[in-house]
């Protein structure tokens, strides 16, 4: 095996040593930290239930994005959306057609024919969102380098994809063998080419980046008080542990 | 009037270009020793503040689960930045809710993260230093917690929290803001946020009663301290003697009278606005509402009912239970605290009320929602209860009634502009021109429907816009704003509402000169 394969072999598990690690942490201090008061943005759910169904409609629509920004919300959705097939379509290099997950749940060919043009997709959106930051006064004004960089990378990664789709073919015989080596920890050489070693280095540092940029924002949204918690204040005590000592002390000043 | 341009009220709401530090200027004045220390805080800037500072900031993301979420969590994607009253009034790009919570962000990233420890120009990390600190208190005091940038963030990025902890910072190294925390050591020393003490507040009750008396003929009361009264109304002390709120006082009295039911108000706790909210800090918030609970198990009562105040309902109905609970002590079958629209809707649903809706055809209303009411709280048992039931009750009451632009109104409220502490003479400027998006919907209104009066349920709404509508008078043409405009809801209920055996012409008249000769005995 060639030297390439190792090194990309060897970043892969590191990167994904980062990735769940980092974010276990991440999603471990959120889940520790209490949210002392209840502050959740009116009018709120007065149930679990109603609040499993305001975050679905958040993750799943944007909905507040949608009601404060149309054109941020159609590249944005656009873009989130097309990650979510592409995600799928890459199964493809993991598990095959007849897999217990894809029939019922995924049309497999319906997925491959429309996962090829998300790639299209996917760049239309984060182009659209870079245009925003670079055109529009306000949103250039709050972007940091970083800003650019993060959608740059991830427009990186969605062009060398089109590519290898529609310009140079990767094999993908290899490249699965490649991928499920991975998993299998029974290695097979990484298929040369500048297009694919590209894409994949970029997938790479954005799976390191991830638990340490805005990309927090996945999991952070399930944590955020003002959209996960149930309007109840009146009728339920909600008191964090490090407030209740101070029931002891309150008044006696 | 001060030194500055009142911005022009616009036919169409436009999203302001950029215009770099035009509010750098505008900060409140600085708290002395004297106000600070009641509160627990240093009496002025400590040694080794930078270091404190950053203590506190780890304090706080150890505490409060939101801060460290927003903190993290903002991908700058811009949907806030044109969300913020004071933005859309100054142009001043750090009012954008994102730039705003960037002041603190950037040096949370700068301590806290890996990125920010070892690439801060690439993430927008900064060192904090002494003009850090003077920014943060500029612009943090022009933020009225108003939570407007929170409902549109897809996150639910909630500015107001990111403000609340950097002023706790703030206090914490000895920066405070005068006007909030001069009142909060007189809320510990008197019981109110206006210092009035026991004597005055007896007198100004007794002057209410006898006004109430001369205008229906009957003794309704104003009673205070009543140990064993069924309700304990706590209510903004505003409501006292400012005007408007004092008429919507007399509502609330004429209500409860008509209800027959007895209740009280607390000299000790006789005031619902707690200012320890603005400033963020859980321990003088507590400290402040405990004489709630004090004063209710002293006096006996076994419901407690509030009265119109936006971020005091916030308090009440959000923390309350958590800060002073459990109300173990009250009657089960009453939520607490109970709202007195909550209170006054459900006798209008049961039919208890004696309402003459054409008491009020001199006015044609709009309803202010108060940001705190309507992105903070509820009323009643359904989510929005808190748009519905002050309408319910407006139109109950009053035949000509109105609503703003929708984009406007409701859980898109824009705030009045002088919440969240900076209701001060020393931020007129901020306070004008953070009220322009309310006063455009406003304008409006008074411009296609002939709207006469502007109802509030907020004592802080009622005061500042009795105090920025005339400034949006133009010069040399006929006055269109006045103060007068503000009435509070109660007010509405006040004049519509007939009590049983309330007196009229000149049976009243006869009533009011007895008194008059009773009294020249
Ligand atoms: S809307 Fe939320 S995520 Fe977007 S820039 Fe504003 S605070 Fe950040
Ligand atoms: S909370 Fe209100 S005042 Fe503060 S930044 Fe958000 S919109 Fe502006
Ligand atoms: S004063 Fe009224 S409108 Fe302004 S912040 Fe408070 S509740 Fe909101």
């Amino acid at each position: 095996m060639s030297f390439l394969s190792v090194t990309y072999i060897l970043l892969f598990y590191a990167a994904t040593i980062i990735l769940f690690v980092g974010v276990g942490r991440r999603i471990y201090k959120y889940a520790k930290t209490p949210a002392p008061l209840k502050i959740p943005t009116m009018p709120a759910p007065t149930t679990k239930v109603g609040v499993a169904a305001r975050l679905t409609r958040e993750v799943v629509f944007f909905e507040s994005l949608f009601k404060a920004n149309l054109w941020t919300w159609i590249f944005g959705w656009m873009f989130h959306a097309s990650l979510l097939i592409a995600f799928f379509r890459h199964l493809r290099y993991v598990v095959n057609s007849d897999t217990f997950l894809i029939g019922p749940v995924i049309h497999w060919h319906l997925l491959q024919l429309a996962g090829q043009y998300t790639s299209f997709t996917l760049i239309i959106g984060l182009a659209g969102l870079l245009a925003r930051r670079i055109f529009v006064d306000r949103v250039r004004y709050i972007s940091a380098p970083s800003d650019y960089l993060m959608l740059l990378l991830i427009i990186g990664i969605g062009v060398t994809g089109a590519l290898m789709t529609f310009v140079a073919h990767t094999d993908i015989v290899a490249l699965k063998d490649f991928v499920i080596g991975l998993f299998t920890f029974s290695f097979s050489a990484l298929p040369t080419s500048l297009l694919l070693l590209l894409h994949l280095g970029l997938v790479i540092v954005l799976m390191i980046i991830f638990p340490i940029s805005k990309l927090l924002h996945a999991p952070g949204l399930f944590f955020s008080p003002t959209r996960n918690q149930v309007d109840n204040s009146r009728e339920k005590r909600h008191i964090a542990d490090w407030a209740k000592p101070l029931d002891e002390t309150r008044g006696k000043s | 009037m001060a030194d500055f341009e009142t911005p022009k009220l616009k036919e169409y709401p436009v999203i302001p270009n950029l215009v770099d530090d035009v509010m750098k200027g505008s900060s409140p004045f600085i708290a002395k020793p004297l106000h600070n220390e009641p509160l627990g805080f240093p009496g002025e800037l400590v040694e080794g503040w930078k270091d404190k500072a950053i203590d506190k900031m780890e304090d706080l993301l150890g505490k409060y689960r939101g801060l460290q979420v927003y903190l993290d969590s903002c991908v700058k994607c811009g949907a806030c930045t044109d969300k913020c009253h004071y933005f859309l009034g100054t142009s001043d790009p750090k009012n954008m809710p994102v730039a705003r919570q960037d002041l603190l962000r950037s040096v949370y990233r700068r301590y806290f993260t890996f990125a920010g420890k070892y690439f801060p120009k690439l993430v927008g990390a900064r060192d904090l230093d002494k003009g850090v600190i003077d920014e943060w208190y500029s612009y943090f005091h022009q933020c009225s917690q108003c939570r407007r940038c929170s409902v549109f963030c897809p996150y639910g990025i909630d500015t107001a929290e990111i403000s609340m902890a950097a002023r706790e910072i703030l206090d914490t190294v000895g920066v405070g803001q005068k006007y909030c925390n001069e009142i909060i050591a007189k809320v510990y020393k008197i019981g109110n946020n206006l210092g009035l003490p026991e004597p005055a507040l007896k007198m100004t009750l007794e002057d209410l009663e006898e006004e109430i008396e001369e205008e229906t003929g009957l003794p309704v009361k104003l009673p205070l301290d009543v140990k064993g009264a069924d309700i304990m109304l706590i209510t903004p002390s505003a409501d006292f003697f400012a005007e408007p709120h004092i008429d919507g006082l007399k509502g609330y009295a004429k209500v409860f009278h008509e209800a027959g039911i007895s209740w009280t108000i607390s000299s000790y706790a006789s005031e619902a606005g707690n200012f320890g909210m603005f400033i963020g800090s859980y321990e003088n918030m507590q400290q402040i509402s405990t004489r709630i609970r004090e004063a209710a198990i002293d006096l006996g009562v076994k419901r407690i009912v509030h009265g119109e105040c936006g971020h005091a309902w916030r308090v009440a109905y959000s923390f309350w239970n958590t800060l002073i609970g459990p109300f173990d002590f009250l009657d089960p079958n009453y939520p607490v605290p109970q709202h007195i629209c909550e209170f006054t809707y459900d006798l209008i649903k049961k039919n208890k009320l004696n309402i003459d809706k054409t008491q009020n055809d001199h006015r044609t209303l709009t309803f202010h929602d108060s940001c705190n009411v309507a992105r903070a709280t509820r009323m009643g048992d359904k989510p929005g209860g808190q748009f519905d039931i002050p309408r319910a009750i407006i139109k109950a009451v009053c035949n000509n009634y109105v609503e703003m632009d929708p984009a406007t109104t409701k859980e898109a409220t824009f705030c009045c502009g002088g919440g969240g502490g900076l209701l001060t003479d020393d931020l007129m400027e901020i306070r004008v021109k953070g009220a322009m998006p309310r006063m455009e919907a406003y304008n409006e209104v008074v411009e296609d429907y002939g709207v006469t009066n502007l109802a509030c349920i907020c004592a802080i709404c009622k005061s500042q816009f009795s105090k920025v509508l005339p400034y949006f008078n133009e010069k040399g043409a006929p006055q269109k704003f006045s103060m007068d405009m503000v009435v509070s809801v109660h007010q509405l209920v006040y004049d519509a509402l007939v009590l049983t055996g309330q007196k009229f012409g000149d049976e009243l008249d006869a009533h009011v000169a007895a008194m008059e000769a009773a009294a020249d005995d």
